[in-house]
């Protein structure tokens, strides 16, 4: 037997308030030992379903049929795992499969150690002591890179890091060293920097574990720097499959190609693009006046501590300027207090030091009913559009809230013209206004939002990060539409993210923070193209690119960058 | 993708109607098997006590308080009979019409003291919720001050305070009533609040408060209509409970006077030496009329309870292929 799994023919069939939906059809996948395949495709594609069915980890109300021939550890037989029912999926799960998640601080128990929840996966398979559990469990987090294991064994997960206790539940599935590793979306909750260090962990668990890998991602750079073969899914059929090289250079099927066009390339943006500078230049005369939109000076937002912890400075003197019709890019990994800032400045959270000035109001201490004015010249839109609209008001409604609340339009009824002018505006038949938030995609929604943010015409836009919960077909024209307006209604605009390509696209200017500091500023392609500081060189190398040989240089020179610090 | 379909929107949805999204009904029409007997049992007891309420004048062959016929005396403790279907209890009055008429009582307090326990306890539930501070820290010790207590000693006392012991119809009621109400209002209040406080930190609320919306719009606009869908929930199990808090008052002698209105509860109390004597009429068909509209809400609100949760709903499986 020379594969680790093989999937034949699989359906995947849930039973819905809305009658029958097929999740996976008729797909048919192997794995040979030691590969990493790649699953991708976007949300609701069918590629979670398919790989947690070589688990047997489907709901109650799924219906499956077809086999999933899982080959045995020592390759001496196989079962299907569709057929495995109670104590027999048992002894398979963990064994012969493993499972790694998304989110690992989830996927943990908090009121354990680590140490012990290791142990709990070899005592569930065989008969050994709990000294010898312990034993394996500090050697499976040194080979996983976690240091001082023998240490950090007894820590509970708080005690870790985002990417540590991913390291930890690869940890957990290595332990019983099985024959293949299951990863859905293993780096998607992690920053770019850790992504990288994680994915290094998988390929070794490769080459020193020889385990294959079924990993599931949307990310065309994870895949492009990780994977061998690449199956592409698309509404529940596997539309193609080959080797990654393949796959990358030439595309067979049109859905791959649309897939790989829509990937946003670092370099490519508008930022490092001399078009955009000409426009920068021909901008200048038309805002003659200086006074930036926002202004920070030394600014300070400090979280106070709960009674006995020490409180938490987000944001430590930061400096910056947004200038009228301007784009300035926020970059920064989660916790370096760039959705801080950009709340300060829509005024949702106080300033606690220093200055920030917004539409020449200054915001430390400020009162919302003074600032209450001001809001119709911001518009905002969050990162996750399906939680952003009030789910029992129509589209046209939620539009028609910043009209109604600021006196342009007495009820939804007259604001009906203007919702028509804005939904046209942000590409959505008017049609749409009639639906409710949760009848729409998260692209359309998204698009909406946009409408809403927009339908004051307010001089300065904050976006935080608008695309990070869409699926990337979607989330490039989003960006498009989002630069589209922009060059439409000349607003100012601070575009928060954590991905480098997409700020790339749409911003003048780039600021790098990192802990709550501001680290780099200044044009797209000096931040990109020659970055100073050691953070945002190790952020640059860090993001995989969709290009398995091009990424495969990278990987080089971040090793060498992460040897020289 | 450069094309901006979704299958979302490409698979035509059937919209259901106004009728169709209706509490009950659209709870009804989610339900299979034993959830929709359940349910369907309930909704059809329920239904039977409200109908015998409303056409109470048309039903019950005489008045709550009749004892006589053109002069002529019922007898007491007559066994059922032609006359008095029945029979008749210790005061001389007809079993099955003061059932009958106990029904409106019955059904009277229950919607007095829901409506009245839902709009305070929405209305505090929301302002505490939203609005914070110390008014939410007061409303919550309060709220929890009520809850150790027993239902039965609030409504008690409440009831001696309202009508200093004296019970005309609208008095009884009112007492039962507002007795209930305030055990109720905490369990409103509590649902409400911690509803509100998880809205609160929802992105909408946020792009409201982005948006310039004043406070009370949020509350009312955004928030609350958003924080009522457990509401149908407590509302029947509520019900079931006033019933039996109605029920305890009257067995109690804190109920209506038997000239005012017909109580269930009231009746149990007055049948309760009967029992030693055999007589099983005067007790028995109150009891099962209390037993039933309890048993009837009970089960309507467990089973939407049930179907509510799409963890615990049942569906119908897919045809073919094995379970996973």
């Amino acid at each position: 037997m020379s594969t680790v799994v093989d999937i034949r023919n699989l359906d995947v069939t849930f039973a819905t308030d809305a009658g029958n939906v097929t999740a996976v059809n008729d797909v048919s996948l192997t794995v040979s030992p030691g590969e990493i395949l790649a699953i991708v495709g976007e949300s609701g594609s069918g590629k979670s379903v398919t790989a947690k069915t070589i688990l047997g980890l489907l709901p109650d109300t799924a219906m499956t049929s077809g086999a999933v021939l899982l080959s045995d550890r020592h390759g001496a037989g196989a079962h299907d795992v569709v057929q495995l029912t109670g104590d027999r999926l048992r002894e398979v799960r963990g064994r012969d499969v493993a499972m790694v998640f998304q989110e690992p601080s989830t996927a943990l128990n908090p009121v354990y150690t680590v140490g012990w929840q290791i142990a709990e996966g070899i005592r569930a398979h065989e008969k050994i002591s709990k000294r010898a559990a312990k034993a394996r469990a500090v050697d499976i987090l040194r080979r996983v890179g976690i240091p001082e294991p023998e240490k950090r064994v007894d820590y509970y997960p708080h005690q870790f890091s985002g990417g540590q206790k991913q390291r930890v539940v690869i940890a957990m599935a290595l332990v019983l060293d099985p024959g293949l590793i299951v990863a859905d979306e293993p780096t998607t909750a992690l920053d770019v920097t850790v992504q990288a260090e994680i994915l290094d962990l998988l390929r070794r668990c490769r080459d020193e574990f020889g385990t294959a890998i079924v990993l599931i991602t949307h990310n065309m750079g994870v895949v492009a720097d990780l994977a061998d073969r690449v199956a592409v899914m698309y509404q529940s059929r596997l539309v193609e499959q080959a080797d990654v090289r393949t796959l990358f250079t030439a595309p067979r099927e049109e859905y791959t190609r649309n897939l790989l066009a829509s990937v946003p390339k670092l370099g490519a943006g508008k930022a490092a693009a001399p078009v955009v500078s000409d426009r920068m230049r021909d901008r200048q005369p038309d805002h003659a006046d200086p006074t930036p939109v926002v202004e920070a000076r030394d600014l300070r937002i400090i979280y106070p501590g709960r009674l006995g912890s020490p409180a938490f400075n987000a944001v430590q003197g930061v400096n910056l300027r947004i200038h009228q019709g301007e784009v300035l890019g926020l970059v920064g990994e989660s916790g370096s207090g760039k959705t801080t800032i950009g709340r300060a400045i829509a005024g949702l959270t106080p300033v606690t030091g220093g200055s920030l000035t917004v539409l020449g109001r200054e915001m430390l201490g400020i009162r919302q009913r003074d600032f209450r004015g001001a809001r119709s010249e911001i518009g905002f839109v969050f990162q996750d559009p399906a939680t952003s609209f009030n789910p029992r008001m129509t589209i046209a409604e939620c539009v028609a809230e910043p009209l109604i609340v600021h006196g342009r339009a007495r009820d939804a009824a007259a604001a009906k013209p203007r919702v028509h002018e804005l939904l046209e505006a942000v590409q959505l038949p008017r049609t749409f206004g009639e639906r409710f938030p949760h009848e729409l995609s998260g692209g359309q929604r998204q698009r909406a939002s946009l409408a809403r943010s927009l339908a004051l015409e307010p001089r300065l836009l904050i976006a935080d990060e608008p695309t990070s919960a869409l699926d990337v077909s979607v989330q490039a024209r989003v960006l498009e539409l989002f630069a589209e307006l922009q060059r439409e209604f000349g607003f100012a605009a601070l575009f928060i993210s954590h991905d480098l390509a997409v700020v790339d696209l749409l911003a003048d200017r780039i600021a790098v923070l990192y802990q709550g500091k501001l680290v780099e500023e200044g044009s797209g392609s000096a931040v990109l193209g020659s970055p100073q500081h050691p953070y945002t060189k190790r952020l640059l190398a860090s993001l995989p690119v969709p290009d398995p040989v091009e990424q495969e240089r990278r990987r080089e020179e971040l090793r060498s960058l992460r040897a020289a610090e | 993708m450069a094309g901006t379909a979704t299958p979302v929107s490409a698979r035509p949805t059937i919209k259901p109607t106004l009728w169709q999204r209706l509490p009950l009904v659209s709870h009804l029409r989610q339900s299979i098997g034993l959830q929709r007997g359940m349910l369907v049992v309930g909704m059809v007891i329920t239904a039977v006590i409200v109908f015998a309420a409303i056409l109470a004048p048309v039903i019950a062959p005489y008045g709550f308080a009749e004892s006589r016929v053109d002069g002529v005396q019922f007898g007491r403790q007559q066994p059922p009979s032609a006359e008095h279907i029945w029979g008749t209890t210790v005061g001389g009055y007809d079993v099955f019409s003061r059932v009958i008429w106990g029904a409106q009582t019955a059904l009277l307090v229950v919607i007095i003291s829901v409506l009245l326990s839902i709009f305070a306890g929405v209305v505090l539930g929301l302002v505490s919720g939203y609005l914070g501070g110390w008014l939410d820290r007061i409303l919550v010790v309060i709220a929890d001050a009520i809850y150790p207590f027993p239902t039965l000693l609030i409504a008690i006392v409440v009831s001696i305070v309202l009508t200093g012991g004296e019970s005309s119809l609208w008095g009884g009621v009112l007492a039962a009533a507002v007795a209930v109400t305030v055990v109720f209002i905490p369990q409103y209040f509590r649902v409400i609040r911690s509803e509100v406080v998880r809205l609160k930190a929802e992105a909408f609320v946020e792009s409201a408060q982005v948006i310039g919306s004043s406070t009370a719009r949020i509350m009312f606009l955004h928030v609350l209509r958003n924080s009522t869908r457990t509401l149908p929930l407590i509302v029947t199990l509520n019900a079931s409970e006033a019933i039996l808090t109605l029920a305890g008052l009257g067995f109690l002698g804190f109920g209506i006077q038997p000239t005012a209105a017909a109580e269930w509860g009231y009746d149990l109390n007055r049948a309760l030496s009967d029992t030693a004597s055999g007589i099983w009429w005067t007790g028995v068909f109150p009891g099962i009329s209390i037993v039933l509209l309890g048993l009837g809400l009970t089960l309507v609100g467990e089973s939407i309870n049930d179907i509510a949760d799409p963890r615990l709903r049942t569906r119908k499986r897919p045809t073919k292929g094995v379970p996973a």
